[in-house]
């Protein structure tokens, strides 16, 4: 192998490596073990929703709506948890219906898109309109407050000294890259995002497959919801979520992930949003002037794609 | 006689009619954060303060951005209105509609964020100045004149650049307090969650923090109780969120002030409009005319006034 392929092949991995080397040496306190516990910890919300997110794309589709729709899934945890009491059986019962309630919307943006025929695009622009819309008018604009101290408490707790948000972002990139890669369900996802008429021609049910993306989707979403609201206490109808759509989207991007379907790695869109938090990580460490820090992130975003285009762009 | 009297009578009731209604336009950011949240719930409640007088009617709109807000209050114009009440999404952009909304006769309140005009009735704002300024003179004092402090500012902005700098300028008389770090949390809680989780790594030893507003104390709240270190440190918010005042009222060490920037400024620029309306004058005042600025004085909150503060319905 050339060493443009190996670095091609290895893209990502490389430009992380560069990133954490870099900001290693500008400020030793970045390489501290709760530093880099810290960064697992901060792209743990985003990561899960990027794997979802990485599902759709390569069928094929785009999510628009993730960001207004976790605020929604946060705001519907936090009042099912106030509503059923401050008890552990609550709090589990409220998990579970926030995750099938996630699992509903996302199919219905699945069915829209696969029976409905409407671009994606626009059904998820208009479901991101729509769950801020809900979120913003349940809570008058304001925020939604837990009452409930065992339900706070899952997202600041830690394991082994590790937090759980990073814990349930490391399983779940272990059981979705099994899902996409080693299991049937997954070569077809592969498959009506690569070429649907062929899949079409190959009996595959193409509209089942498009909306299971989304349903993946919309349980990523409601996982990392959970998480978010349970760690801040409280969910901001205004603000929470605000821009993560294009952090997601961004994750799986600079994974690999193909924006016209059929091509990304799980793996891929764990070390994209790595690198999404390392730079943020880095912006604050090195004291990054706040104007300037848009330029850094997009720099870095840019090279770190690049560096994996080395061979097709020769 | 008598048809003089029912002519007179006719034409009363037509002038008293017509003078019934006086039409409100109120144009406000939609609620992008606390701060703007509380905006558009003040607002609410100003307006539902006259809902028993027929004699007023209030149109409400948000704007997401700039450009939709212009279309709305072109809306209203058309609609017809006698005051447009609006705090500008962003100053150039909504320049142009409210001067001619000023020139159509529409008395017109611009409300904190300023228009790059003098063609309007009465402006009406918050001490952007003084709210940096006195965080930052209750930091230096509350460590003595030294110490290490942290700066989590908003959304890059004018209003935010400028209660930055009032913040340091406060600080000028204080060689020994050293700034260690001034990065933005974007008037989020999370993000200074993150932000402040990060320099807790970085740096040992925290003396105070400044955030630009309560929804980022908050955060930061968070990331030092989860780092065990929510102990012998300053920390300042500022705009007077109903979480930390009740903090300060309950006595709670770790905040013990805010200071206001009160998204109810809204609700008083509303009354203005009413009062200019209804032909009334301020209280106190010798002159007839509505003052033509007011800046409202950024108000310090400890515990002993906390309550005067505390508005357990609102949403901010």
């Amino acid at each position: 192998m050339h060493l443009r392929d190996v670095i091609s092949k290895y893209g990502i991995l490389f430009a992380l490596i560069v990133l954490i080397l870099v900001a290693g040496i500008l400020s030793p306190a970045f390489l501290k073990i709760q530093n880099i516990i810290n960064i697992f910890w901060q792209i743990s919300y985003i990561g899960i929703i990027a794997i979802g997110m990485t599902f759709i794309m390569i069928g094929g589709g785009i999510d628009l709506s993730v960001g207004s729709f976790m605020a929604l899934m946060g705001a519907l945890a936090i009042q099912t948890v106030n509503a059923l009491g401050d008890t552990v059986g609550s709090v589990i019962l409220s998990i579970l219906i926030t995750i099938a309630v996630g699992a509903l919307l996302g199919a219905g943006s699945g069915f829209l898109v696969a029976k409905g025929r409407i671009p994606p695009f626009v059904v998820t622009l208009g479901a991101m309109a729509i769950y801020r819309s809900l979120v913003l008018n349940f809570a008058n604009g304001g925020v939604y407050m837990s009452r409930s101290t065992k339900y706070s408490s899952i997202g600041m707790m830690r394991i082994l000294e590790l937090p759980v948000p990073m814990i349930v972002f490391l399983i779940y990139v272990i059981i979705a890259s099994i899902i996409l890669e080693r299991t049937k369900f997954g070569r077809y996802v592969y498959a009506i995002g690569a070429n649907e008429t062929a899949a079409l021609y190959s009996a595959i049910n193409v509209d089942k497959i498009r909306i299971a993306t989304y349903v993946i989707g919309g349980i990523s979403v409601s996982i990392s919801a959970i998480l978010i609201s349970s760690m801040m206490g409280s969910v901001s109808s205004s603000s929470t979520g605000n821009g993560f759509e294009l952090d997601a989207i961004a994750a799986a991007v600079i994974g690999g992930t193909s924006l016209s379907g059929g091509k990304g790695k799980i793996v891929g869109t764990f070390l994209g949003a790595l690198v999404l938090g390392v730079i943020n990580n880095m912006l604050v460490m090195l004291n990054v002037a706040v104007y300037l820090q848009g330029l850094v992130k997009g720099l870095i975003i840019i090279s770190a794609v690049f560096l994996q285009n080395v061979r097709r762009s020769e | 006689m008598k048809k003089v009297l029912v002519f007179v009578l006719v034409l009363l009731s037509l002038v008293t009619f017509a003078a019934a209604k006086y039409r409100i336009g109120v144009a406000i950011p939609a609620a992008d954060h606390g701060w703007t949240g509380g905006m558009v719930w003040w607002a609410q409640y100003a307006i539902k303060q006259y809902a028993k007088d027929s004699t007023l009617e209030f149109t409400l709109v948000t704007a997401r951005e700039p450009s939709e807000q212009v279309a709305q209050v072109q809306t209203l114009l058309a609609k017809g209105i006698d005051a447009l009440v609006i705090n500008p999404y962003e100053s150039a952009p909504l320049t142009p509609i409210c001067v001619e909304a000023f020139r159509k006769g529409v008395y017109t309140v611009i409300v904190d964020r300023g228009i790059e005009s003098e063609e309007y009735n009465t402006y009406i704002a918050g001490d952007n100045y003084m709210y940096g300024y006195l965080a930052g003179k209750y930091i230096a004092e509350k460590l003595k004149g030294k110490g290490n402090i942290v700066i989590i500012e908003g959304i890059p902005s004018t209003i935010n650049t400028e209660r930055v700098q009032a913040f340091k300028d406060a600080l000028k008389p204080y060689p020994n307090i050293k700034i260690l770090a001034q990065q933005p949390g974007n008037w989020s809680r999370e993000t200074a969650f993150q932000v402040m989780q990060t320099l807790l790594t970085k740096f040992p030893q925290i003396d105070a923090v400044w955030t630009g507003d309560d929804d980022m104390l908050q955060g930061v709240i968070l990331a030092l109780q989860q780092a065990k270190r929510d102990k012998n440190i300053v920390l300042v918010g500022g705009a007077g969120q109903k979480e930390i005042l009740k903090m300060i009222m309950d006595g709670n060490p770790l905040v013990q002030i805010d200071f206001t920037y009160p998204p109810n400024m809204i609700s008083t620029a509303i009354n203005l409009a009413v009062m200019q309306l209804k032909g009334q004058n301020l209280n106190g005042f010798y002159q007839k005319g509505m003052p033509r600025k007011i800046i409202l004085s950024t108000e310090t909150i400890t515990k002993e006034n906390a309550k005067d503060y505390y508005f357990p319905d609102s949403v901010f």
